[in-house]
């Protein structure tokens, strides 16, 4: 017990991050995608998108968050003072777009909203970016406590997965639109979903190769003998999912792309989680070291059970009640 | 540059604190009256229960809006800001905002999509249902956050081994001792703020003449309710102070500035407490009326501020007035909301100006009486985080406080902007009015007294 509720509860965290990425992912990224609109119409068309899902989009930050909290207490307290300066800026950013969202519907200038909307989706993608970057190269710890300084999560790699995740919140917000919207919207959604693809596939080449370069474990875990027989069908499943991606969109279909930059997510993650495990405070702390009381994780882990399938069952129910495309005029509330 | 990073990290988190909790002492109220609104829209058939429903659905929109944004950054702030509270107690309190997420925040925020958008998806019994399930939700919220943090008032049900609380009994975890009483004092709080302001908005159209109907269904619902709410909330408040006097008693003894326990305590109108002298100047006092409200007899004594050392003592002024802000406040609601019962069985309701006027006015105060609560518990917790277990002192980060300052002045402008916009719109949508299907055309607005008296025209044709 003392052995696997940590790792079931690092794969629950690890769910609700990877929920958060993707169902988040593409509405920030139409805020990413904002600034190419033509007018307030296609501006409204965009976030009528996305308007009745993501406010339960933006709760599963809060639950890989208050997650990590709960059950790994230790990992908590060293990682929010090490990243403090991103987190605070992504939790300012989402600030603002999301009051954009509600105060745009009722302002009669949007100019100001629209502002709000793109730099807040930005800014808070790229935090977000950093924040992932900064967990990766490592962080200081002493006696189970941070030990580093206010600007150490502050390198060229953490920059890069600033950069790269912005290209793929902006991919997946493309791919959406593209299946979501159409007419002017989705064609553009279209030709953007192309150029940020090639984007995406340059980032994740980049940090695939950054990472072993520069944490010898990193390298040790998936170019030694025997790992490497077993982890080499990765990269080219990925090389495969990104060539499928490129053709359905250049044949124009609507819900494949989506589906297969999602799955691009996955892939990215799953080397992320491959590189990582089991440390969950790379290079010192592991899920074992960080893990609550296991009276607490089997508490919380039985309430997770119950109610996380009935969470799935509305939001999928939500999803389902807003199928299709949005029509222009479509009344907003 | 030197900055005290246990004050700055106290400032941060008061300041985003009470800025959050604006939002849902006003959204806990204004779902439960959505949905109640629903719930006789569906029973009467009457479409005027709907074109309310929906305008309050809207200025609810904007409010949750600010609360889910203003919430994410709380839950954060404990791992940032206050990193060693997490270690040393979260293995006890990190559940309840777990449980909190998971049967409340998905529930709501899901919800709320097909309140917002789903009007010409959903029959009319799933929208009211949905209406139902937020109002819910936020309900259940109250519950998980209210146990968590009494819990850290009235610590229970755990062990603490090597500095670190453990889990011992859930239940005695969950229902710690103080938190049936702050529950129920809370709850009640966010519905009684949601009704003065819907009184507030009543009074403000039946004053201008304006949506007068859908004003006199307002103010009937929020004196209806209120009457008896108001005075249960000083029944409430004074179980809930009697439980405190039984397990915090100095945070009791801040609040009444009650110095010498030796002797029964005066409950002071006015005082100002001087905390170095340990006594309070420019007093003016009932005799023996805190004896009498925390003992229930004359002569009954409870402990004073002097039982324990200065440095073990909440800080007294701010506790003290909070306070009396916060009685002042619901004594007040007491008396407007009984005055409006009664004007209303005397049937002179809606044309008693100078009550209509005042109530207008009043759309604030449950805000400032629910922030005033808040201080005093929390300031009167003092100098412990978590009573008795860890002192604040001891909770926060590693952190500079150059660091909170930066970002706790980042965080008073964006809110200052956030909040000013907030209620910039909310007063917009108030001004435009219960409009029904019309509120849908874009760029509508009816400030002007032309188009508003058109539209009381077409609201007392009854046309929707």
């Amino acid at each position: 017990m003392e052995w696997y509720l940590p790792v079931i509860w690092a794969a629950l965290i690890g769910t609700a991050v990877v929920m958060y990425v993707i169902l988040d992912g593409f509405d920030l990224g139409i805020g990413i995608l904002f600034p190419f609109a033509r007018n307030e119409s296609e501006r409204d068309q965009m976030m009528r998108s996305v308007a009745p899902f993501w406010d339960g989009n933006e709760t599963w930050l809060v639950l890989g968050g208050g997650g990590l909290w709960v059950a790994f207490p230790r990992a908590y307290a060293v990682v929010m003072p090490a990243l403090y300066l991103p987190v605070i800026v992504m939790l300012l950013a989402l600030v603002f777009r999301g009051v954009a969202f509600e105060f745009r519907t009722v302002s009669r200038s949007k100019t100001w909203l629209n502002v709000a909307f793109i730099v807040g989706s930005t800014l808070a993608t790229f935090a977000q970016g950093v924040i992932l970057g900064g967990l990766i190269q490592g962080i200081q710890v002493r006696d189970g406590a941070f030990a580093g300084g206010t600007f150490d999560w502050a390198t060229p790699f953490a920059f890069l997965c600033g950069l790269s995740l912005i290209a793929g919140y902006g991919l997946l917000g493309a791919t959406w639109l593209a299946m979501k919207t159409y007419g002017p919207v989705a064609d553009r959604a279209r030709g953007q979903a192309k150029v940020l693809l090639l984007a995406v596939l340059i980032f994740m080449a980049a940090v695939s190769l950054w990472t072993p370069l520069t944490q010898p474990r990193i390298a040790e875990r998936w170019f030694s003998l025997p790992n490497f027989y077993f982890l080499w069908p990765i990269p080219v499943i990925t090389a495969l999912t990104a060539y499928l991606t490129w053709r359905w969109i250049e044949t124009g279909r609507e819900v494949p792309p989506f589906l297969a930059t999602i799955a691009l997510f996955l892939l990215g993650f799953l080397g992320l989680a491959i590189s990582n495990f089991p440390y969950l405070v790379p290079p010192s702390l592991t899920v074992w070291d960080t893990a609550a009381a296991p009276a607490s994780q089997i508490f919380m882990l039985l309430g997770t059970l119950l109610l996380l399938p009935m969470i799935l069952g509305y939001v999928g129910f939500i999803y389902w009640l807003f199928r299709g495309k949005v029509h222009e005029g479509e009344s907003y509330h | 540059m030197d900055f005290d990073p246990v004050l700055l990290a106290r400032l941060q988190f008061a300041f985003t604190i009470i800025f959050h909790i604006i939002f849902p002492s006003f959204t806990i109220g204004l779902s439960a009256y959505i949905a109640t609104l629903g719930a006789m829209w569906m029973h009467s058939g009457n479409d005027h229960y709907q074109h309310l429903m929906r305008f309050w659905t809207k200025i609810f929109s904007v409010s949750f809006a600010m609360g889910v944004v203003s919430g994410i950054v709380l839950s954060y702030q404990f791992g940032t800001n206050w990193s060693r509270f997490s270690v040393a107690v979260g293995n006890v309190v990190g559940p309840s905002i777990g449980y909190e997420v998971l049967s409340a925040f998905f529930l709501e925020a899901t919800f709320l999509g097909v309140l917002l958008f789903g009007f010409n998806r959903v029959p009319p019994w799933l929208y009211v249902l949905s209406a139902a399930i937020v109002a819910i939700g936020t309900a259940i919220s109250a519950f998980w956050i209210l146990s968590a943090n009494s819990w850290m008032q009235t610590p229970n049900g755990h062990e603490l081994r090597g500095g670190v609380a453990y889990p011992a009994d859930w239940l005695g975890v969950i229902f710690n001792p103080s938190f049936p009483y702050r529950f129920a004092h809370m709850l009640n709080a966010a519905y009684l703020t949601t009704g003065f302001v819907v009184l507030a908005v009543g009074a403000r159209y039946v004053i201008a003449g304006r949506y007068i109907e859908e004003g006199r269904t307002m103010l009937r619902m929020a004196i209806g309710l209120t009457a008896i709410l108001a005075p249960l909330q000083l029944l409430l408040g004074d179980q809930h102070g009697l439980n405190t006097l039984k397990h915090q008693p100095i945070k009791v003894a801040a609040m009444e500035a009650h110095w010498d326990g030796s002797k029964p305590g005066d409950f002071h109108i006015f005082a100002w407490p001087d905390e170095k002298a340990a006594e309070n100047r420019f007093a003016i006092s009932i005799p023996r009326g805190a004896s009498l409200i925390l003992t229930h007899h004359m002569n009954g004594l409870f402990p004073g501020l002097n039982s324990v050392s200065a440095s073990e003592r909440p800080p007294v002024t701010i506790v003290f007035f909070s306070f009396r802000i916060m009685l002042a406040i619901g004594l007040f609601m007491i008396a407007a909301a009984l005055l409006g019962a009664f004007l209303w069985w005397r049937g002179t309701l809606f044309d008693t100006r100078w009550y209509l006027r005042l109530m207008a006015q009043c759309w604030w105060i449950g805000f400032v009486a629910v922030i005033a609560g808040w201080v005093v518990t929390e300031c009167g917790r003092q100098p412990w985080i978590v009573h008795g277990v860890l002192r604040t002192a001891d909770a926060t980060s590693p952190v500079t406080g150059a660091t909170i300052a930066g970002t706790l002045a980042l965080f008073v402008i964006a809110y200052g902007v956030v909040f000013s916009f907030g209620i910039y719109y909310i007063n917009r949508l108030i001004a435009q009015g219960p409009t029904g299907p019309a509120a849908e055309e874009p760029g509508h607005f009816s400030a002007n007294p032309i188009s508003a008296a058109h539209e009381a025209g077409r609201t007392a044709v009854g046309r929707t």
